[in-house]
């Protein structure tokens, strides 16, 4: 409209104003592909299938949660459409599945895609498109490095903070100890390795003994703990995902061996891995955590808890309610969540990444309770607190402060 | 108990060409000059498409194209020369792996990595069939199942990380295409690996139809006499292997540069099987069956995830079942059967053949 | 010299696993004349089988001799629906089948009873055997276990006539037929046999690798690879050679400096291909000769 009538002067005003009183103008929207007055279209890649596929509950605990926040009204009124699909975790086919999402479902961003290997193959891509791969639902070191990838933010501790603080406990605990650490042959497993390593130090030659790993398509790591005893390791690092944790767990029982038992955070679920190891031969284990525990009676009461498990007996109904996995999954949908309701209408990529990058003292409700949340342009780890814990036999008993993960 | 070998010859005998009678002779005119014709058409609509589609249509399209230059290289291995190999996921390895560390390491042009790809797998190739000389059947399965299995680990292997990026594998850049022209990356891949493609497949064609691929076809169908009428079998046979793990590395090579990352664990032994899939599913022995073989690999997976994401597998097992009772012979073996049906339904007695 | 023989020991344990599994492959193998890629899937369905007649109050051993035979029924039904009609199929896409079922069973299975990891109980306690730490009682009776079925199956298939016939009709179905021996239902039984020692491989394996729905996957492989290694045909030698991959494994990831812990798997698999090369028909396994 070129003709400068009065009907177009008056049109323009409010956002003359706006722009003339330097307020945000709030009667002015912003939105990047995916967004409408309505909607908000986010995408999501994780492993339904494959050998790896214990993990997909998260999936299906995320779209729980989306479901949930819709029918209380949505993100600023906008319902939020949550697209997920199966990758089996093959990195060629989380390319073409994020591919599909934002090229031909036009999705706003990535929330919080699962897998390391998996989110590695995409990171370049969403990166050069400038497609916010938010909150990424797994715990390497590299989603922290907002100088060259401005556009990925991890979210919880990463591994080699992880390893790190549990080389300082061994030294506190055990300066003069033989370690053994059991873990996955892929990045995951060996982010943690470094992170042990790394924590040790100038001790890591004098103290270091075995390192086993194993991979996802072993039948057993059985041999590998016979292994570690036979060397004289009284230090044992257990990195490994819930199967072989277990299996590991079980097996020291079995040979009588008692070392200092440190799990990590991915094996240390009550339901999924010390049950089925055998509650008995769990004791004395030492974890790290940073989420609360469904099958801990001392969140019975807790207002976190209540709220949690009214989400899953309503839209999760099939899910285990034991699980930590269900337990991770909304906690990171709620931050995703928290940082588009910061973003009010200026629905843009880059301000959903600045929001990101701005979360100042923020929990959900199923982290423990003093960890909080933070963020900053220079330091993409949301998460970065865990406290220690010891099992006794029926339950995890928390000690000790919060130690703060710090990146590499 | 017969050898596995012998079982593929007698169990397809629509591989076996009979003698063409008189009678079908102007039948069979007809569907030769139908061939070109479609083969004309194909390339027309190949041709076009990326322009009017979205990128990512062209980006899958490419991938099914890489696929079926890799199932090509097990067709000729297992489909032309009777050779089972559950190994091939290992060729597509190396070849994407050269692929990518020339191109992360030493800054060469994706163009070379083709070439080098190729070379390098058919040397690994050559030299894995002189021992598998000795093997058949089912043990010669498990010697390539083997290789299979232990390339991830090597891939992973701490002593090679400086070269192959060891678990976390290897970013690559994606090409721009050359001399400005009016078209996107993911265009300009896709005719790229066109033309890679049309020209691997007259090159297997015109292999399979010369002397030397009758008497790779002659060593499928009946070794002993084979040898017996003088034909080098060991010459053959290795070559055939350094030839198949070339056209699969070359894929390989393809693949890394369009998906632009290679990882360890993407080349396991169930990519193998994904190719042995679309190798029967497209037909074996059969050349443009590849792309259908493509086809089936990309797109059936993600067609049975959105039937349910809990059962993908189940709906997945399904459709193969299917398929496997309709067209025991792959697509290829069902057109040819449909061609002669339609063919010979004028005839009084029709006999399968093979169209000319 | 004492962490060799634990080792030895160890991997023993661990063998018994893939020695179980290779008997179930190379049984099927000598009944149907396939490689049955869904082997391992079948025995993991009918381990959860097992499992949820416990879940609903059934007592152990009642539990397993249903799942055992529902497995047998199964694996007569899969055969007469599934490849009966495909028999006369190139191998390739029986092959292709193969892996259909694999996926149905896997997917079916995930669908059903989840993925996280389930206790299964084991019908001979899990203390040190004779107080040796390293071998449980329950190894010792997965041991005992296959050694028994292998004798069990050599009697069968050689002492009675019904074994005769399957052999029979697996060896050479066109004369088989003519001597009045019922090939079809021979080789569906030959699948229901193998369906059944499936069932208890997996009911017996579940215990040492917990229940989940790619409990298999790992199992398969190493059980193929040592039939292979024994020879496929000879059900001795698959045992041998199940044994064998869990012992070589072990000593390789101990002690071969360095390399060994991370590529224990690969150099198993070398190995293996090298005594292929020397014995191609396996260790044990007869040289087949073949009439031109």
């Amino acid at each position: 409209m070129n003709r400068l009538t009065r009907r177009s002067i008056l049109a323009a005003a409010p956002s003359a104003l706006a722009l003339a009183s330097g307020l945000p103008a709030f009667a002015q929207k912003k939105y990047d592909a995916g967004v409408t007055d309505s909607e908000i279209k986010l995408g999501h890649t994780a492993f339904y299938t494959g050998p790896a596929s214990s993990y997909g509950t998260i999936g299906k605990a995320m779209a729980a949660y989306y479901r949930m926040v819709n029918d209380q009204g949505g993100v600023n009124g906008r319902k939020i459409t949550f697209l997920s699909y199966d990758d089996a975790y093959s990195p060629p086919k989380t390319v073409e599945q994020t591919r599909r999402l934002v090229e031909q479902d036009g999705v706003f961003l990535m929330a919080s895609p699962l897998g390391t290997p998996t989110n590695s193959a995409t990171q370049h891509y969403l990166n050069q498109k400038k497609v916010p791969q938010l909150f990424v639902a797994t715990g390497a070191t590299k989603w922290d490095d907002p100088k060259h990838f401005p556009w990925t933010i991890g979210w919880q501790p990463n591994y080699q903070g992880e390893g790190r603080i549990y080389a300082s406990y061994i030294l506190k605990e055990r300066p003069n100890g033989k370690v053994g650490v059991l873990y996955q042959n892929d990045d995951f497993g060996k982010d943690y390795l470094k992170g042990v390593k790394d924590g040790l130090g100038d001790k890591t030659k004098a103290m270091f003994a075995v390192e086993a790993s194993y991979e996802t398509t072993d039948p057993t790591v059985d041999s590998l703990i016979v292994s570690m005893k036979a060397t004289g390791c009284d230090v044992f690092v257990n990195t490994a995902i819930p199967k072989f944790a277990a299996q590991a767990i079980r097996k020291a029982a079995e040979l009588d061996w008692n070392p200092l038992h440190i799990v990590s955070s991915v094996g240390n679920s009550v339901a999924t891995v010390l049950k089925p190891a055998g509650l008995e031969n769990s004791k004395d284990l030492i974890s790290d955590f940073y989420l609360k525990d469904p099958t801990d009676p001392q969140w019975q009461d807790d207002e976190g808890y209540k709220w949690w498990l009214g989400l899953m007996e309503k839209y999760y109904p099939e899910g285990d309610k034991t699980d930590v996995f269900n337990v991770y999954g909304p906690s990171v949908a709620a931050t995703t969540v928290q940082v588009l309701k910061m973003c009010g209408d200026q629905l843009t990529r880059e301000n959903v990444m600045k929001q990101a990058a701005s979360l100042h003292d923020f929990t959900v409700p199923m982290l423990l309770p003093g960890i909080k949340i933070n963020t900053s342009p220079t330091d993409f780890a949301p998460v970065k607190q865990v406290q220690m814990g010891r099992f006794n036999g029926e339950r995890w008993q928390l000690f000790g402060e919060l130690i703060g993960a710090v990146s590499g | 108990m017969t050898v596995p070998t012998e079982e593929i010859a007698a169990k397809q005998p629509v591989a076996v060409a009979p003698p063409v009678g008189a009678a079908r002779r102007g039948a069979a005119l007809d569907v030769a000059l139908a061939r070109p014709v479609v083969i004309a058409a194909s390339l027309v609509i190949a041709l076009v498409i990326p322009l009017v589609v979205r990128s990512f249509i062209a980006f899958q399209l490419t991938q099914v194209m890489v696929y079926a230059l890799a199932i090509l290289g097990l067709n000729l291995l297992t489909g032309y020369n009777g050779q089972f190999s559950l190994g091939h996921s290992a060729f597509y390895g190396i070849g994407a792996y050269t692929a990518a560390i020339m191109m992360h390491r030493w800054d060469i042009t994706y163009f070379w990595t083709l070439p080098s790809a190729g070379l390098v797998c058919f040397a690994v190739g050559f030299l894995f069939g002189l021992p598998a000389l000795r093997l058949q059947g089912l043990y010669l399965a498990l010697a390539t199942f083997a290789l299979a299995v232990a390339m991830p680990q090597i891939l992973k292997f701490g002593p090679l990380e400086h070269w192959t990026g060891g678990v976390q594998g290897l970013v690559i850049d994606k090409p721009d295409p050359p001399f400005g022209l009016p078209i996107d990356a993911d265009q300009w891949l896709y005719y790229f690996t066109l033309a890679v493609l049309v020209l691997m497949f007259a090159g297997a064609t015109s292999l399979v139809n010369s002397r030397s691929g009758r008497a790779i076809k002659a060593i499928r169908d009946n070794p002993i006499a084979a040898a017996a009428m003088g034909i080098n079998t060991a010459l053959y046979k290795t070559l055939t292997f350094g030839v198949s793990a070339l056209y699969t590395g070359v894929a390989g090579a393809l693949g890394a540069i369009v998906v632009q990352f290679v990882a360890p664990d993407s080349f396991s032994f169930f990519l193998s099987v994904s190719f042995l899939v679309g190798l029967v599913i497209g037909g074996v022995g059969s050349i443009p069956g590849c792309l259908v073989g493509g086809l089936f690999v990309l797109y059936v997976p993600n067609i049975a995830e959105s039937v349910s994401t809990g059962l993908a597998g189940v709906v997945y097992g399904v459709i193969l079942l299917i398929i496997i009772f309709v067209m025991p012979d792959g697509a290829a073996g069902f057109a040819r059967l449909a061609a002669a049906r339609l063919a010979g339904a004028k005839q009084p007695h029709t006999t399968e053949g093979r169209l000319p | 010299m004492e962490l060799l023989l634990q080792q030895v020991m160890a991997g023993l344990a661990t063998g018994a696993i893939y020695a179980l599994m290779a008997l179930a492959v190379v049984m099927i193998y000598q009944a149907i004349d396939h490689l049955n890629f869904a082997q391992g899937e079948m025995a993991m369905f009918s381990t959860f089988i097992a499992w949820q007649l416990m879940q609903w109050g059934q007592p152990y051993w009642a539990a397993f001799a249903i799942a055992a035979a529902l497995s047998f029924v199964g694996g007569v039904v899969i055969e007469r629906v599934l490849f009966r009609p495909i028999h006369n199929a190139p191998i390739l896409s029986s092959i292709v089948a193969f892996i259909a079922l694999f996926s149905i069973l896997n997917s079916g299975a995930g669908y059903l009873f989840d993925y996280t990891i389930k206790e299964f109980p084991t019908p001979f306690g899990s203390k040190p055997f004779l107080g040796i730490t390293l071998i449980s009682t329950h190894q010792a009776g997965m041991i005992g276990v296959t050694l028994g079925m292998l004798a069990l199956l050599y009697l069968f298939f050689r002492g009675t006539r019904l074994g005769l016939a399957m052999r029979a009709a697996a060896a050479n179905p066109e004369s088989a037929r003519l001597v009045g021996i019922r090939v079809g239902w021979m080789t569906a039984l030959g699948w229901g046999m193998a369906a059944a020692i499936g069932a208890v491989a997996g009911v017996l394996i579940a215990p040492v690798v917990f229940l989940e729905p790619n409990m298999m996957l790992g199992v398969l492989l190493y059980g193929f690879a040592g039939a292979v290694l024994g020879g496929l045909t000879s059900p001795g030698g698959a045992v041998f050679g199940g044994f064998a991959m869990g012992v070589i494994e072990n000593l390789a990831g101990t002690f071969i400096p360095y390399v060994g812990r991370e590529l224990k798997l690969t150099i198993a698999l070398v190995l293996i291909v090298a005594v292929l090369m020397v014995r191609p028909s396996g260790i044990f396994g007869r040289r087949l000769v073949v009439r031109v």
